[in-house]
C-alpha cells in the first residue's frame, strides 16, 4: 500500500520505535508556541483574509471565502416571499439537525414549547456524528471545574468570555450525566468508573469517551429522542434566510426544499440557530473532517439580521488528518490516538514534538516539520508526518486498538494498512470554526429571541478549542439554548413579519461598492466535476 | 493520473479514475449529491450502496465514502429506507426481554439466513447482535452492534423485515441507561457543583489578573 518512499522512511520509524515509545519529549514553551503559531498557524496567514464592508463587524477581518459569502447574494433576493401565509407556525424553531439542535429541541420540548427542526441534510447529519475522540467533564477526584476552566482560557488563549466559558465547565458533569440517563453509553470500569484520558492541552484526564465513535453514540442517541418525543423534523429542508418582524426580532426563517426547490415560510416566536461549522469552505485549500454540510449558513443568516460575530477569523485545523491514502485524504484521526500513546514522528524517525500539545500549536508544528524544516514524507496529495500507532499497544497491551479506536482500525483497514503494525501519515486538516456568532449566557444573539448555539457560536473556546471542549459545548449551550428560547417564547408576540433586514443589506452591499454574484447561504460544496 | 476503469452509476456507464471512492466516482461523473452524501467519512451512514461485478453473482454492500470503485462496477444508492422505529419512554421501559417482544416483536421471525451480517457495510455479526436482543441479552447487544451507522441494508436485505439498527439502538440506550455500572464520581461530582462547592475556587481564578492566570496556566501541574 505505502510507497517505496514511504517505506523507506517507515524503516527509521521502527527503527526508533523502542526509543521513542519510552520518550517524554520536551513541551513547548509559552515564547516558543507564540512564535510557532505566529510563523505556522494558518489563521496567521495575512493574505488569506478579508476586511467586511458591512454589517455588525463591519471593519473587521475574516477569511476570504467566508467574507463573499457574508457579503453574498441572498437566496430570497430574486423571489417574491409570500410572509402572510405560513406553512409552519411554531413557538420554537430549531434550524440545524446536528447534537446542538437535537438538545435544544428536546429541552425546548420538555419545557412545554411547540418546537420544531429543520434540516438540509437529515437529522443527525452533523460533525457531532463524527466526532471520535471524546468529551470533557471535570467529574475525577483530582480535578474541577476550576482545572478545566484554566486549561480551556489557557488553551484558547487567554481571551474567551469567561461567563461562557464557566457555564461551560460548571454544567459539564450535568452533561454527562444527562447524556447517561438517556442513555449513552461511556467507556466504564467495572466499578462505573468513567474511563478517561488526556486530551491537547488538558492537565488532567477528564476526556470520557465511547470507543472512538463518542459523536456519532451521543448523535443517534439524541436523533432518538428527539423522535420518541415526536419532535416535528423537517428534513432536506434548508433555511435560506430569518425572517424578522417588525420589532426587527427573529421571528421566523424562509425555507427551501433542497430537492425540488419548494420555497417556504415557517414562523416562529424564537429562533435557534444549530448550524455548525464551516470546513466545506476549504479556507486556504485545506481539506476537511467536516460534514458535507458545514458551510457556515447560520452565520450568513445570523449576520444579515444583525447578529454580531465574534472570533470569525479564527479556524481549527486539526493536527491529524489522513495525509494517506487518497481516498481519506483530510479524514480525522482521532486526537485519542495520540492520547493513547502514539507519537508524532517525523521522515527521520524523530519524536520531533510533546504529542499533546494543544491543537494549534500542534497543527502549525507539523506543519513546521513538513514546510521550513523539510521533513516531511512526500505523498501524492501533498506530504505529512507520521503518527506511530503500533507505539500504543507496545504501552498498552495488544488488543487496545480494536477495543479503544475501532473506526480509526477500520478506516484505515480498508486500505489495507494495520495501525496495529503500521504507522499511519498525517496532516492538518479544517477542523473547527473557533468563532461565529457572539451570544450571552441565555444563548442568545444581539437580536433579540434569536439564540445561537453548538459550532456557529463564537467566544466559548476563544482562538483555540480544546479536544472534547465541543461535544460538551453542544449539549451544554444547545440545551441552554433550548431552555431559554421556550421560556422568551411565553412572552413573545410577534408582529408583522418582514424580510426588509435582506434588502437593506443588500443596499448596503451596493453602497459600499459589493455587487456580488456569490449566492449565500452556501448549502453544500460544489464538488461535481465541470466537465459540461 | 491513474488508469480508468467502466462503472455504470445507476446502470449508465461512466469512465472514472480507479482510485477514487464511488461517491467521489459519482462526483466526477458530474453528480451534485444531496441525497445519499452525509459525512463522508464512514460514520453517518447515508450513503449505502449495493453493486455487483458485472459477470459475477454476488451482491454487495457498502458505503459509498469508504469503498474504491472497481472495474465493471454495477452501482446503485440506498440514500434511504424505510426502518421501523418505535416510540417509547426511556424512562419507563425496563430492561427486560419484555420489551423487545412488545417493541420489536418481528425479531423473533428470524429465519436465520444471516443475509444481514453477509451485508453489513461495518462487517458487524448482525444475526448475532439479533440473537442477543432476542435473548434480552442487551450488554452483549449493544457491544456486538456498537459501530453500527445505521445505513439501513441489513434491513433492506432480511426476508422477515426486521429494522436491526433500531432493534440495537434500543439495546444500547437500554444498557447504557440501566444496565452498565453507574458512575458514583459523576454523581458525586454534579451534586457538589450544585451545592456550589467550587464557586468560590472558580470565581477567584477567573476573577485573577490575567498575568496571574496566565502564570498559573504556565506552570500547572500535568497529570501523567
Amino acid at each position: 500500500m505505502y510507497t517505496e518512499e514511504m517505506l523507506a522512511s517507515m524503516k527509521k520509524v521502527e527503527a526508533a520505535r523502542e526509543r521513542n515509545t519510552d520518550l517524554e519529549p520536551r513541551r513547548m514553551t509559552a515564547e516558543e508556541k507564540e512564535t510557532l503559531l505566529a510563523t505556522y498557524h494558518p489563521d496567521y496567514k495575512q493574505g488569506e483574509f478579508a476586511v467586511l464592508q458591512v454589517g455588525p463587524n463591519k471593519g473587521e477581518k475574516v477569511p476570504t471565502e467566508l467574507a463573499a459569502l457574508l457579503q453574498g447574494k441572498s437566496r430570497v433576493a430574486d423571489l417574491t416571499v409570500d410572509l402572510t401565509h405560513p406553512a409552519y407556525d411554531v413557538d420554537v424553531l430549531v434550524i440545524g439537525g446536528g447534537g446542538a439542535g437535537a438538545s435544544a429541541a428536546i429541552e425546548a420540548h420538555n419545557a412545554g414549547a411547540n418546537v420544531m427542526v429543520v434540516t438540509k441534510l437529515r437529522m443527525g447529519d452533523a460533525n457531532t456524528m463524527m466526532a471520535e475522540g471524546g468529551i470533557q467533564a471535570a467529574d475525577k477526584p483530582n480535578d474541577s471545574p476550576a482545572q478545566h476552566f484554566l486549561d480551556a482560557y489557557g488553551g484558547g488563549h487567554f481571551a474567551a468570555k469567561k461567563e461562557l466559558l464557566y457555564k461551560l465547565v460548571t454544567e459539564a458533569p450535568e452533561a454527562i450525566l444527562w447524556l447517561n440517563e438517556l442513555g449513552v453509553e461511556f467507556d466504564k470500569a467495572p466499578d462505573g468508573t468513567m474511563i478517561t484520558t488526556h486530551g491537547g492541552g488538558t492537565s488532567r484526564k477528564r476526556m470520557h469517551a465511547a470507543k472512538d465513535y463518542s459523536g456519532a453514540e451521543i448523535m443517534r442517541t439524541l436523533r432518538d429522542e428527539v423522535l420518541n418525543l415526536q419532535i416535528p423534523v423537517v428534513d432536506f429542508t434548508a433555511a435560506i434566510e430569518l425572517v424578522l418582524d417588525d420589532k426587527g426580532h427573529a421571528a421566523g426563517a424562509v425555507l427551501q426544499n433542497m430537492e425540488t426547490g419548494e420555497i417556504l415560510v415557517a414562523k416562529a416566536k424564537t429562533v435557534i440557530i444549530a448550524t455548525g461549522g464551516a470546513g466545506r469552505l476549504h479556507y486556504q485549500g485545506f481539506p476537511t473532517s467536516n460534514h458535507y454540510g458545514a458551510t457556515a449558513d447560520g452565520l450568513v443568516l445570523g449576520y444579515r439580521a444583525g447578529a454580531k460575530l465574534l472570533y470569525a477569523d479564527t479556524l481549527q485545523y486539526h493536527p491529524t488528518g489522513a495525509a494517506y491514502p487518497q481516498q481519506i485524504f483530510g479524514a480525522l484521526v482521532t486526537e485519542k490516538v495520540r492520547s493513547l500513546g502514539a507519537k508524532l514522528i517525523n521522515a527521520e524517525g524523530e519524536a520531533f514534538m510533546h504529542p499533546l500539545e494543544t491543537r494549534d500549536v500542534s497543527a502549525a508544528s507539523i506543519i513546521r516539520e513538513c514546510g521550513d524544516r523539510g521533513k516531511g514524507v512526500k505523498t501524492p496529495e501533498g506530504v505529512g508526518v507520521w503518527l506511530d500507532t503500533p507505539m500504543i499497544e507496545r504501552k498498552n497491551g495488544a488488543g487496545t486498538i480494536e477495543k479503544r479506536i475501532p473506526a480509526m482500525l477500520r478506516m484505515f483497514g480498508k486500505y489495507g494498512i494495520d495501525i496495529r503494525k503500521e504507522p499511519i501519515l498525517v496532516y492538518p486538516t479544517l477542523h473547527y470554526q473557533n468563532g461565529g456568532l457572539d451570544i450571552d449566557t441565555d444563548g442568545q444573539s444581539g437580536v433579540e429571541n434569536l439564540f445561537v448555539a453548538g459550532e456557529a457560536v463564537g467566544g466559548i473556546h476563544d482562538r483555540n478549542r480544546l479536544m472534547g471542549n465541543s461535544l460538551l459545548d453542544i449539549i451544554v449551550f444547545g440545551r441552554n439554548a433550548g431552555q431559554h428560547a421556550a421560556a422568551k417564547a411565553k412572552q413573545v408576540t410577534v408582529g408583522r413579519l418582514s424580510l426588509d433586514h435582506v434588502q437593506a443589506f443588500a443596499a448596503a452591499c451596493r453602497q459600499a461598492g459589493i455587487e456580488s454574484d456569490v449566492v449565500s447561504p452556501k448549502l453544500l460544496p460544489n464538488y461535481a466535476r465541470k466537465a459540461r | 493520473m491513474s488508469e480508468m476503469v467502466n462503472v455504470y452509476l445507476m446502470g449508465k456507464q461512466y469512465q472514472v479514475p480507479s482510485d477514487l471512492t464511488i461517491m467521489k466516482a459519482m462526483e466526477y461523473a458530474g453528480y451534485q449529491l444531496v441525497r445519499g452524501c452525509g459525512c463522508r467519512n464512514g460514520f453517518c451512514g447515508a450513503c449505502a450502496t449495493i453493486y455487483r461485478i458485472k459477470g459475477q453473482q454476488q451482491l454487495n454492500a457498502c458505503l459509498a465514502c469508504q469503498t474504491k470503485v472497481e472495474n465493471d462496477m454495477y452501482v446503485a444508492t440506498l440514500p434511504f429506507f424505510p426502518l421501523v422505529k418505535q416510540v417509547y419512554d426511556i424512562n419507563k421501559v425496563s430492561p427486560t426481554q419484555q420489551i423487545m417482544m412488545q417493541l420489536y416483536p418481528e425479531i423473533y421471525s428470524c429465519i436465520g439466513c444471516n443475509a444481514c451480517t453477509k451485508s453489513c457495510t461495518q462487517g458487524l455479526n448482525v444475526m448475532q447482535y439479533i440473537a442477543y436482543a432476542q435473548r434480552g441479552d442487551f450488554e452483549k447487544c449493544a457491544e456486538e452492534s456498537f459501530d453500527c451507522v445505521m445505513c439501513g441494508v441489513c434491513s433492506a436485505r432480511c426476508p422477515a423485515g426486521i429494522s436491526h439498527p433500531q432493534v440495537a439502538l434500543l439495546a444500547r440506550r437500554i444498557n447504557g441507561k440501566y444496565l452498565a455500572p453507574k458512575s458514583q464520581h459523576l454523581a458525586d461530582r454534579v451534586q457538589e457543583i450544585r451545592n456550589g462547592d467550587f464557586k468560590e475556587l472558580i470565581e477567584g481564578l477567573m476573577n485573577k489578573p490575567l498575568d496571574e492566570i496566565k502564570e498559573l496556566y504556565n506552570t500547572r501541574e500535568i497529570e501523567q
